[in-house]
C-alpha cells in the first residue's frame, strides 16, 4: 500500500473470514499468517474461548476461538477451519475461524456505520460493514479483540487463581 | 562526521566512558585504602580519556568538568599535593556527578546541574588551597593566571596524526572565553597549498582562570607535533574559595546507578575466546553436517555403523554450541560486587561504623538476565547488614570484638545453582525483639516453642521491622520481603542464618540460568507439564490411607517425619482425564520458596532439557506456570512453577 501513498487513507485490504454463515474482514496488514487448524496446548486459569497456546517458529502464540469469544455455539473444527494469526500492538494471537475465503480491496467511503442489530458479533468490535457485491462484509477491529475485555481479564487473573486456590 | 556517525560513536564513548569512571572508582578506593601511585596515574589517564572523548564527541559540559578534576588529579600526580581523604570524596563525588552528567546525554537532557556547579567551585577551591598549602613553585613562572595568551603553530604534519585544532580550540573555551586570531604568514600560494597539511597558526587570548597545566594538557596529544608558547598576561589573583556544599547524599549516587542501567539497549561484552570457541564449533558441526550428506543417497548395511557415528557427533556438538552460546551471556558477578566497595565506605563513614569489606568468588560466572536482577537485592542485605547488623566499634568492644566488623560477599557455584552469602560478625538477629515485634503485629502468639529459624523467618514477612529508630537507610519495613519475592522471582531462594552476638549469613541460591532448565515431564490426563528438576526433592507412591483431609478442604500426607500440604496438580490447572484416586498415581514431592508441598499427577514420563519460553510475550502471565518449553514433536509444554504453587498453597492455608 506503501506504494502508492495517499491512497493508503482511501483504500485498505481486507482478509474475509467465514464464521456462522457471515463474512467478517480483518485488515491484512494485522495478518501474519492462515495455519490448518492443529492442536493447541491448553492454558490453566484462561477464559473458555482462548483455546490454549501454539508453537509458531519458537514463539509461544495464544489461540482464541472467535465462535466461543462471540458467544456463538460451538461447531467442530474440519478441514476448512483455520487460525489466522494476527498481530496487534506487538503481540501475535490466533483467531478460529470457520473458514478464509477472499481478499478484498475496501474503499474507505465504501465502509459504512454498522446498525446496532442483527449481527452475532457485538458492535463493538466492528469497525463497520462493506458491501462485495452481493454479500455483506463486517469490517472486524482486531485491535479490540484482546481488548479491552481481555485487558480486564488480565487483571482478573488473580481473583480467578483464588477460584483455583478454593478448589485445591 | 555526519550526524548520525556521530551518534553512533557517542555510544560507544559514553559506554567506554562509564568503563573509565568505574575505573575511577575502585582506583579512588584502592587509593583511600593506601594504594600507590600507579593508581594515580591510572585514574588520571581514565579522566584524559573521558575530557578528551568528551571534546571531541560535543560534550563541551563534560569535557570542562572532568578538566577541573584533571588538573587537581595532576598536581597529585606530579607530586606537589599529598592525596588525602578529603580530595577522595571530593573525586568520588565527582565521579557520580560525571556518572550523572552522562546519564542525562543519553536521555538527551541538559548536562549540567546545580550538583555539577557545586563540585567545580568545590574542585576549584581545593586547587586554590593547595596553591596557598603547597610549597612555592621553584621556577619563577607564573602558574595561575586570569588571561592568558597562547601561541599555537601546528606543524604542517600535524593533521595527518589526526589531531584536529578546531577540537582543541574547542576544548579551550572549556577554561574561559577566547579570541582567536588566524595566522595566515604561512599560508602558500592555491596552487601550490596542499589540503592534508596544517598552514594556519593560531594567537588565542584566553580570559578566565586557568593554571598552565590545564591549558599545557589540552596540548597533550600534540605534544611535539606544534610550536606552542603560553604566556600569562597579567600576575595571578587568588581564586576566591566558595563555601564547602554540603556533602550529597549517599542517595545520590544510587539513583545515578540505576538510572545508568535503565537507560538505553543493553549490550554484552564478549571475551574472545569465546567467540573462537564458537567458531571452532561451528566449524566441526560443518564437518559432521558434510560427512552425513553422503548419506543422501541411502544408507546400506554396511556404513550404518559411520551413520550412527556421525549422528552422535550431532548430538554432542549440538550440545556444546548450545552450551557455549549459553556461555556468552553469562558474566562475572564482579560487575555486581563492584559497586559495594563505595558503597560500604560511604554506609559506615555516614554511621560511624568502621567496616571491613571481604568480597570472595568475583569471577564466579552468571547469567546476564539474573546479574540485572541480583544486584537490588543484594544491595538491600549490605545495607542492612551494616545498618542492623555490625555495631558501632564501642558496642564492639564491649563484646569483646574488634573494633572493625566484617562483611563478607562470598560468590560460588554449587551443582546447577549459584550460591551468595553476604555475611557480617556483627551482633545478630535479636530474638527477643522480633519476637516481640511479631506478638505485637498478631504474626504470633509468644515465642516458646519457635525454634531460631522460624524466628529468622519472621523478618521476611511484609512491613517487619524491628529498627527503633527509622533512617534514611532501612527500619521502613520495607525489605526482607522485598528481597524475598525479587530472589523468588528469578527462581531462587533466601536463607537466613544467625547467632546472636556473633553474626548473620544470608544465603541466595539461583538457578545459573533462566534460559534453559532440566525437567521431569509429569502426566496429568491428557496433557504434559515440566516440573523443574531442581525443585523436586523426590516421588513417592500414597495409598489413600496416607491422606489426610483438614477442615477448609485442605489434603496432607505424611511424609517422612512431616506432614505436607497435597497440591492435586490437575484440580490447579483444571485437567480432564486425569487420575482421580491417590492410588492412580504418583506424588513428586517438591520444594519450593523454602516450604516443601506434594503434587499429585498421573505420573513421571522422563527427563529433558527445556528452553524455556515467555507464555508473557504474547499472552498474559499465569499463575503457578513459569513459562513454555517446545517438545521435540514440536507442540508446546507448560513449566510448573513450583515457587508459584507454593505460594498459592500457602494463601490458601493462610486465608
Amino acid at each position: 500500500m506503501s506504494d502508492h501513498p495517499g491512497s493508503e487513507a482511501l483504500q485498505s485490504q481486507y482478509l474475509t473470514v467465514n464464521l456462522a454463515h457471515e463474512e467478517y474482514g480483518i485488515d491484512i496488514l494485522a495478518v501474519r499468517e492462515i495455519r490448518g487448524w492443529t492442536p493447541v496446548t491448553r492454558i490453566p486459569q484462561a477464559p473458555h474461548y482462548v483455546l490454549g497456546v501454539l508453537n509458531l517458529r519458537g514463539a509461544i502464540v495464544p489461540v482464541i476461538d472467535m465462535r466461543l469469544r462471540f458467544g456463538l455455539p460451538r461447531e467442530d473444527y474440519g478441514p476448512t477451519t483455520v487460525a489466522v494469526i494476527v498481530a496487534v500492538a506487538g503481540r501475535n494471537f490466533g483467531v478460529v475461524v470457520d473458514a478464509v475465503s477472499d481478499v478484498l480491496d475496501v474503499a474507505a467511503d465504501a465502509i459504512r456505520p454498522v446498525p446496532d442489530m442483527g449481527t452475532a458479533v457485538d458492535t463493538e468490535y466492528l469497525k463497520g460493514l462493506t458491501a462485495a457485491g452481493e454479500r455483506m462484509v463486517l469490517l472486524l477491529d482486531v485491535d479490540r479483540l484482546l481488548q479491552p475485555q481481555d485487558a480486564q481479564m488480565l487483571e482478573a487473573a488473580l481473583p480467578a487463581a483464588a477460584d483455583v486456590k478454593a478448589v485445591a | 562526521m555526519s550526524k548520525v556517525a556521530l551518534a553512533q560513536f557517542q555510544q560507544v564513548f559514553v559506554e567506554e566512558s562509564l568503563e573509565g569512571l568505574d575505573t575511577m572508582e575502585s582506583s579512588l578506593l584502592a587509593l583511600d585504602d593506601g594504594g600507590d601511585a600507579e593508581l594515580v596515574h591510572t585514574i588520571f589517564r581514565a579522566a584524559h580519556s573521558i575530557k578528551g572523548g568528551a571534546a571531541t564527541f560535543g560534550f563541551p559540559e563534560i569535557s570542562s568538568f572532568t578538566h577541573e578534576a584533571e588538573s587537581l588529579l595532576d598536581e597529585v600526580r606530579g607530586g606537589k599535593r599529598a592525596i588525602d581523604g578529603g580530595i577522595v570524596g571530593l573525586l568520588l563525588r565527582t565521579v557520580d556527578c560525571l556518572r550523572g552528567m552522562f546519564a542525562r546525554a543519553q536521555a538527551g537532557e541538559l548536562l549540567d546541574d546545580a550538583t555539577a556547579a557545586v563540585l567545580r567551585g568545590e574542585l576549584a577551591a581545593a586547587m586554590g588551597r593547595g596553591a596557598e598549602a603547597g610549597a612555592a613553585p621553584a621556577s619563577a613562572r607564573v602558574d595561575r593566571a586570569e588571561a592568558w595568551t597562547i601561541r599555537f603553530r601546528p606543524h604542517p604534519g600535524m593533521l595527518a596524526g589526526g589531531n584536529d585544532p578546531l577540537r582543541l580550540i574547542r576544548e579551550l573555551a572549556g577554561l574561559g572565553t577566547l579570541e582567536v586570531t588566524a595566522e595566515l604568514d604561512r599560508l602558500p600560494a592555491l596552487d601550490r597549498l596542499d589540503p592534508s597539511e596544517c598552514h594556519l597558526g593560531w594567537t588565542i587570548a584566553l580570559r578566565g582562570p586557568a593554571s598552565r597545566a590545564d591549558i599545557a594538557a589540552v596540548f597533550d596529544w600534540v605534544e611535539g607535533e606544534c610550536d606552542l608558547a603560553i604566556e600569562p598576561v597579567q600576575a595571578a589573583a587568588p581564586a576566591p574559595a566558595p563555601a564547602p556544599p554540603a556533602p550529597a547524599p549517599v542517595a545520590d549516587m544510587a539513583a545515578a546507578r540505576t538510572q545508568r542501567e535503565a537507560g538505553g539497549e543493553s549490550t554484552v561484552r564478549v571475551a574472545i575466546g569465546k567467540i573462537d570457541g564458537l567458531i571452532n564449533l561451528v566449524g566441526e558441526l560443518v564437518i559432521t553436517q558434510s560427512m552425513l550428506d553422503t548419506f543422501r543417497d541411502g544408507v546400506d548395511a554396511s556404513r550404518l555403523a559411520l551413520l550412527e557415528q556421525g549422528l552422535a557427533q550431532l548430538a554432542r556438538h549440538t550440545r556444546e554450541l548450545q552450551e557455549s552460546v549459553m556461555g556468552i551471556r553469562m558474566l562475572p558477578i564482579a560487575s555486581v560486587f563492584n559497586r559495594f566497595p563505595r558503597m560500604v565506605r560511604d554506609l559506615s563513614q555516614k554511621l560511624g561504623k568502621q567496616v571491613r569489606l571481604e568480597l570472595v568468588g568475583e569471577h564466579t560466572e552468571l547469567d546476564k538476565t539474573v546479574l540485572e536482577k541480583i544486584g537490588d537485592p543484594l544491595v538491600h542485605l549490605v545495607r542492612n547488614a551494616i545498618d542492623h547488623g555490625l555495631e558501632p566499634p564501642a558496642q564492639r568492644r564491649a563484646a569483646g570484638k574488634g573494633d572493625t566488623g566484617t562483611l563478607r560477599l562470598e560468590a560460588s557455584h554449587r551443582g546447577g545453582s549459584i550460591v551468595v552469602e553476604v555475611s557480617d560478625d556483627g551482633a545478630g538477629l535479636d530474638r527477643a525483639a522480633i519476637v516481640a515485634k511479631a506478638v505485637q503485629r498478631g504474626l504470633i502468639a509468644g515465642g516458646d516453642g519457635l525454634d531460631d529459624e522460624a524466628v529468622a523467618e519472621l523478618i521476611f514477612q511484609p512491613g517487619f521491622s524491628t529498627a527503633a529508630v527509622t533512617t534514611d537507610l532501612s527500619g521502613r519495613g520495607v525489605g526482607m520481603d522485598v528481597v524475598r519475592r525479587n530472589v523468588a522471582d528469578l527462581g531462587g531462594t533466601v536463607t537466613i542464618r544467625s547467632t546472636r552476638g556473633k553474626g548473620s549469613v544470608f544465603t541466595i541460591t539461583l538457578p545459573l540460568t533462566l534460559a534453559i532448565i532440566d525437567g521431569l515431564t509429569a502426566a496429568v490426563g491428557e496433557e504434559h507439564y515440566i516440573v523443574p528438576l531442581v525443585s523436586i526433592v523426590e516421588s513417592v507412591q500414597l495409598g489413600a490411607e496416607a491422606i489426610r483431609t483438614v477442615a477448609g478442604g485442605g489434603e496432607l500426607f505424611r511424609f517422612r517425619d512431616e506432614y505436607l500440604p497435597l497440591v492435586r496438580l490437575h484440580r490447579a490447572f483444571g485437567c480432564p482425564g486425569a487420575a482421580q484416586r491417590i492410588e492412580d498415581g504418583l506424588v513428586i514431592v517438591v520444594e519450593g520458596d523454602g516450604s516443601r508441598v506434594g503434587l499429585f499427577v498421573d505420573g513421571l514420563l522422563g527427563q529433558q532439557q527445556a528452553v524455556v519460553k515467555s507464555l508473557e510475550a504474547n499472552y498474559r502471565r499465569v499463575q503457578g506456570i513459569s513459562g513454555a518449553t517446545i517438545l521435540a514433536d514440536g507442540s508446546v509444554a507448560l513449566i510448573v512453577d513450583i515457587a508459584g504453587l507454593v505460594r498459592l498453597q500457602g494463601g490458601r492455608k493462610a486465608a
